[in-house]
């Protein structure tokens, strides 16, 4: 099988990329330098945006398109973010089409629900995307997700499958493996809702499985049991500190504004609320089981943030 | 004869005092052990979790257990009535609801653990803004209780829990002592979740909780500025002060009645669904009047 990965020089692009290269013939696309590519893994380094990258797929006669190629900095301007996710997005869905490419697969996430007092245990893929209400930055994520559904309904020949994992936990750079990272963990005093967490190995494996010829369709992905937010906190070995909520709503707005955090204010609602959603679709249509348990994701947490300090 | 000495007779009362009190202690802890043994063996439904997907901890009810005994025991002094041959599996309770603060759900959950054979942890669905509430919504999902939402009920009776609702909802607890033991109207979901997910439908009535704050009287301006349900004025609040704040010790009965079976389309129309819910309602009034009329006093 060839498959195209775009955005292989991230955290996913690469996992993914060793997990397939020895089997499959995988070509990857990023503007950013790939360190430690392995020797059969062709790059080309290079916008997604760019007129030029239309060559790379007229040639490629790829089998399947793993589409990662999407900017989840919230401190990117939101104009940047904005072009390149939505028109890089529009682009590969183009060529998934002119050149008859028979699978698209999207990395969406379950944070496309949000975390919200009314929401059930289990948001099902048919739930309202409603992350939005309060976290104005994640609607471009929401916005991407929704343009992968309607190119679903549209080009039913290509076989789209669109991934909402929950938090991922691992070397990854996002809000839930930072805030699992800190020295001093805060809390919001009273509250502790059920997390799902899920091991960046095993997205991979899950994307990975997506790839299967018959997989379609917009799936959540689970990973581990679920826990109460206070077990993870206490797996870190890391001091918690415990704030009242409506006092650290408007101290993280504060050092948002002053760039003393990296965590938008209304993120905190992952603190307070349940954002779980219910596998049962993908893991019937894929057979894909995560690996990894709860002590093993939080081991691998603590080994890459040990890493890092060196 | 030994002239009464006062130290030695202070020594014997003294004994007599270590002695009574130790058999005491002996007692409760055998209550207690019990009472903890019922507790564990809540865990066998987890899978070696600690907690479950709803963030029920079995372990988190331990401390509270002493209080809800004596709740139980002393306080309120419940009895229960026709709690034998409770469906083993998925069961849907559905209970009255009176006394302004939800202390009937508690009782009927205590009762079910207490004395229900075997004990189960009954999972009542709770109101909509209970998770942004700290520590009340961390507690209420250790201990079982459930955001109540259509979608949470329905995943617990496919996991054969136990699951109790009030259908009258806020219709029912904050309504005034002139409307005592008369079924407000009721809601309709349980029903459709019942016929969905085939489940028995256990009938309960509580008898007690209407006096533990008769209302004579709801601010509803005052209500709707402070954001709250209710505003209840009874003979003691607000003005006998902290006293008031105290529900009255009266007497719980708890009535289970029989399971009752209903099949049918879960989406069929309202007005058909009807006669089924009314069925429910009738079992529920019945038990009320019957349990009104039989007891003898409300506080003993």
């Amino acid at each position: 099988m060839r498959v195209a990965i775009t955005g292989i020089s991230g955290r996913f692009g690469r996992l993914l990329a060793q997990r397939l290269h020895r089997r499959h013939t995988v070509v990857g696309i990023d503007r950013r330098p790939y360190h430690e590519k392995p020797a059969d893994v062709t790059l080309h380094q290079i916008d997604i945006r760019r007129q030029r990258c239309e060559e790379i797929f007229r040639a490629g006669g790829f089998d399947a398109v793993v589409h990662l190629n999407v900017m989840h900095d919230p401190r990117a301007s939101s104009e940047d973010h904005h072009t390149f996710n939505i028109r890089g997005t529009t682009r590969v869905m183009d060529y998934c089409v002119r050149y008859k490419i028979p699978k698209l697969v999207m990395l969406s996430s379950a944070n496309v629900y949000g975390p919200r007092a009314e929401n059930p245990q289990f948001l099902t893929e048919d739930a309202p995307l409603m992350g939005g209400t309060r976290f104005g930055e994640i609607r471009d994520l929401i916005a991407l997700d929704m343009c992968g559904q309607s190119f679903f309904w549209k080009h039913p020949d290509v076989k789209t499958v669109i991934l909402r994992p929950v938090h991922i936990v691992g070397a990854v750079r996002n809000a839930p493996s930072n805030y699992l990272r800190l020295k001093r963990i805060p809390r919001l005093a009273g509250f502790d809702p059920m997390i799902q967490i899920i091991h960046e190995t095993d997205v991979a494996e899950a994307i990975g499985a997506a790839l299967a010829p018959d997989v379609r369709g917009v799936f959540n992905v689970a990973g581990c049991d679920a826990v109460p937010l206070s077990t993870l906190q206490r797996m870190t070995g890391h001091e918690v500190l415990d704030f009242p909520h409506f006092l650290a709503e408007a101290a993280l707005e504060r050092l948002w504004r002053l760039r003393l955090t990296s965590f938008p204010a209304p993120e905190l609602d992952h603190l307070k609320y349940v954002c779980m959603v219910d596998d049962a679709p993908f893991r019937a249509a894929s057979g894909f089981r995560p690996t990894h348990d709860i002590d093993a994701t939080m081991a691998h947490l603590r080994l890459t943030a040990a890493a890092d300090l060196r | 004869m030994t002239p009464l000495n006062p130290i030695a007779t202070l020594r014997n009362v003294e004994a007599v005092g270590r002695v009574v009190r130790g058999l005491k202690l002996t007692a409760e802890r055998q209550v207690q052990a019990e009472i903890i043994d019922r507790i564990d063996s809540l865990k066998a439904d987890l899978g070696g979790r600690p907690t479950d997907d709803f963030g029920f901890n079995p372990e988190a009810i331990k401390p509270m257990a002493p209080i809800l005994a004596w709740l139980y025991h002393e306080y309120f002094r419940v009895q229960t009535f026709g709690l034998t041959d409770m469906p083993k599996g998925r069961v849907l309770y559905v209970s009255n609801h009176s006394g302004q603060i939800p202390l009937d759900g508690m009782m009927i959950g205590t009762s079910l653990l207490f004395e229900g054979q075997p004990p189960r942890a009954v999972r009542s669905m709770v109101e909509r803004w209970v998770p942004s509430l700290p520590f009340v919504s961390t507690l209420f999902a250790r201990v079982g209780q459930v955001l109540g939402t259509p979608e949470n009920c329905r995943t617990l009776l496919q996991q054969d829990e136990a699951v109790l609702v009030f259908p009258e909802g806020v219709r029912g607890i904050n309504k005034t002592y002139d409307r005592a033991y008369r079924l407000q109207e009721f809601g309709n979901g349980f029903m459709r979740l019942a016929l969905e997910n085939d489940t028995p439908i256990v009938p309960v009535a509580v008898v007690g909780a209407e006096e533990q704050y008769p209302a004579l009287w709801n601010l509803e301006p005052l209500a709707r500025l402070l954001a709250v349900p209710a505003v209840p004025i009874t003979p003691l609040f607000p003005f006998a002060g902290a006293l008031g704040l105290l529900p009255l010790p009266v007497r719980y009965r708890i009535h289970f009645g029989r399971p009752m079976y209903f099949t049918g389309d879960p989406h069929e129309e309202e007005s058909s669904l009807l006669d089924k819910v009314n069925a429910v309602k009738t079992a529920i009034q019945d038990m009320l009047d019957r349990g009104v009329a039989e007891r003898e006093h409300i506080f003993w």
